[in-house]
This record gives C-alpha cells, structure tokens and sequence, in this order.
C-alpha cells in the first residue's frame, strides 16, 4: 500500500511540476529559438541529478527516526500549502490555474526582451529555460528524496518522477503547446493531500508516536485528510455564497 | 546582498509559503504531538491549522 502511495505521490506531484517547467520551455524556445532553450533545459537537468546524487546517499545515513521527523515536518508544511491552494482554488476564493494565461505571459515577455548572445547561445532564452526547470524541478527532487529516503526506496519514487517525465515529455514534444486540459486543480488537490497524509504519518513517527496498526493505519489517515479538505471546501463555498448575496 | 537575501527569500517560499502562521502551527503542533506522544494529536491539529489558514485567507 505504501509502494503505490510512495509512486502514485511522486508521479502526480512530477507531472504538475513539469507541466508548468514545460510551459516555460515552450514559451523560450518558440520566441527565442529551441537551441538555447534545450541547451537550458539539458544544464538544468544536470545541475538536478548532481544535486539528487550528492543528497540521495546522504540522507540514507540519518538514522530513520530523525530523518521521519524532519522530513514528515517539512512535508507537512508543503502539503498543507498545496492544499491550501487547492482548497481556496475549488471554494473560489482563488482563480484557478490557467495553463494557457501562464503560456501567454511568458511567451509576450519572452518575445520583448533583448537579444544578447554568448558562445552561440540567447542568454535570455537559456536562463528562462534553466530557471523554470531547475525551481520546478527542485520541488520534484525534494519529493522523490524524502518520500524515497523514509520509505527505504528512492528507486521507487524516482520511478514514479520518472513515468511523470515521460508522459509530460512525451505529450509536450507531440503537440508542443501548453497542457492546457490537464485538470491541474484537481491534480494539486490530490498531491496536496497525499504529501499532507505522509506528513502526518512520519512526522508524528518522528515524534516517537505508534500509530495504531502500523502501516495499517496511513489509509485512516488518508481518510480522515480528504473527509477534513472535503468539509472545509463545503465550508467555504458555503461562506462564499453568503458573501454574494449580502 | 541582494543576492543572499534572494536566496533566503526563495527558501522562505519555498518551505514557509504565503502563511507564516500555518508553518509555525505545523512545528507547534508535531512538537505537542512530540510532548504528548499521542497518535490522535497531529491529525486533529492539522485540521486546526488548515482551518484557520483558510478563515485567514478568505477574509
């Protein structure tokens, strides 16, 4: 059950990372030419893998239990503002994310900025490009890591990060426009219940607390974080519909 | 200068986000849970927290 968790988290919350980094590519490569877009995009990569080959091994050497309370908490924290988000998002106290809106930003100040060339390559175009993908994908390493690290298995998450590369890759090289029809809410909704429920679970661990069951109690725990998100976006439509009509 | 304070401010985002009170509900509550060593404590006290975030937030 953890394995599919550990998977299913790691690719979900890849796949949102990347559908934004690949609108950012995009929008660089078709305003400032695709040499230097992909040139930023393959020296992000690298400075990514550096950074996850030099913290992947050092983080298998932190005795579990502090490595569970520190990265249950910072989990937590990044759960809960995903799911923040997502919950402002569906109540309508946020706008939603617009894939499209996002794609024509960058794309108008991406067309406006100068020109300045170095060994061959547009200096604007290749740091848009190596910018958005190293942020977002620094998210995504952190995620493949500590889920990886406290489940005993960065193969695995990396797996799930991975499967995320290919199909955004895949789908962005085919029709090479934002991924505008991926339900990006609802995606960020399940990320940020799932990194909140692993925050909960391992940080308490962390804690020296014994969940009931063990392992067997996480699906409990996930329960209880959807019934909760569910009652508080009801919570805040409701509030919402109030202050429309007073 | 401005370029240390860009990187604080990147791992202030990146870690505390838009609501610094949440964060530091979050620490209060796993060191309570720590304190208590009671497994019902952090579910309900991230339900606290999210709630008053989200009150906070669409105030």
């Amino acid at each position: 059950m953890s394995a599919v968790f550990l998977v299913l988290s790691a690719f979900l919350a890849s796949a949102v990372e990347m559908v934004e980094a690949l609108t950012i590519v995009l929008a660089a490569g078709i305003a400032r030419g695709w040499r230097s877009a992909l040139t930023g995009v393959g020296a992000a990569t690298v400075a990514l893998a550096a950074i996850v080959a030099a913290l992947g091994p050092a983080l298998t050497l932190v005795p579990l239990r502090d490595l569970r309370l520190v990265v249950g908490t910072l989990l937590l924290l990044f759960g809960l503002q995903w799911l923040r988000k997502a919950i402002l998002r569906a109540s309508g106290f946020k706008a939603l994310h617009d894939e499209d809106a996002a794609f024509a930003e960058e794309l108008a100040a991406a067309r406006a900025a100068g020109r300045e060339e170095r060994a061959g390559i547009d200096w604007y175009g290749f740091t848009i490009a190596f910018k958005g993908v190293l942020l977002e994908g620094l998210e995504v390493a952190f995620i493949v890591l500590t889920f990886g690290s406290t489940q005993g298995s960065i193969p695995l998450a990396a797996a799930g990060a991975a499967g995320a590369l290919v199909l955004v890759g895949g789908v962005g090289v085919a029709v090479r426009a934002p991924l505008a029809r991926v339900p990006e809410n609802a995606v960020k909704f399940a990320v940020g219940i799932m990194l909140t429920t692993f925050g909960i679970f391992w940080s308490a661990e962390g804690a020296g607390v014994k969940w009931p069951g063990s392992d067997a109690s996480l699906p409990g725990v996930l329960a209880f974080v959807c019934a909760s998100s569910a009652l508080l976006v009801a919570q805040l439509r409701a509030r919402r519909r109030r202050l429309a009509t007073a | 200068m401005s370029r240390i304070a860009a990187f604080g401010r990147f791992w202030w985002e990146f870690v505390v986000g838009d609501d610094w009170v949440a964060a530091l509900g979050v620490v209060v509550a796993v060191a309570v849970t720590a304190a208590l060593a009671a497994w019902w404590v952090l579910p309900l006290a991230v339900l606290a927290v999210l709630y008053v975030s989200l009150q906070r937030a669409a105030q």
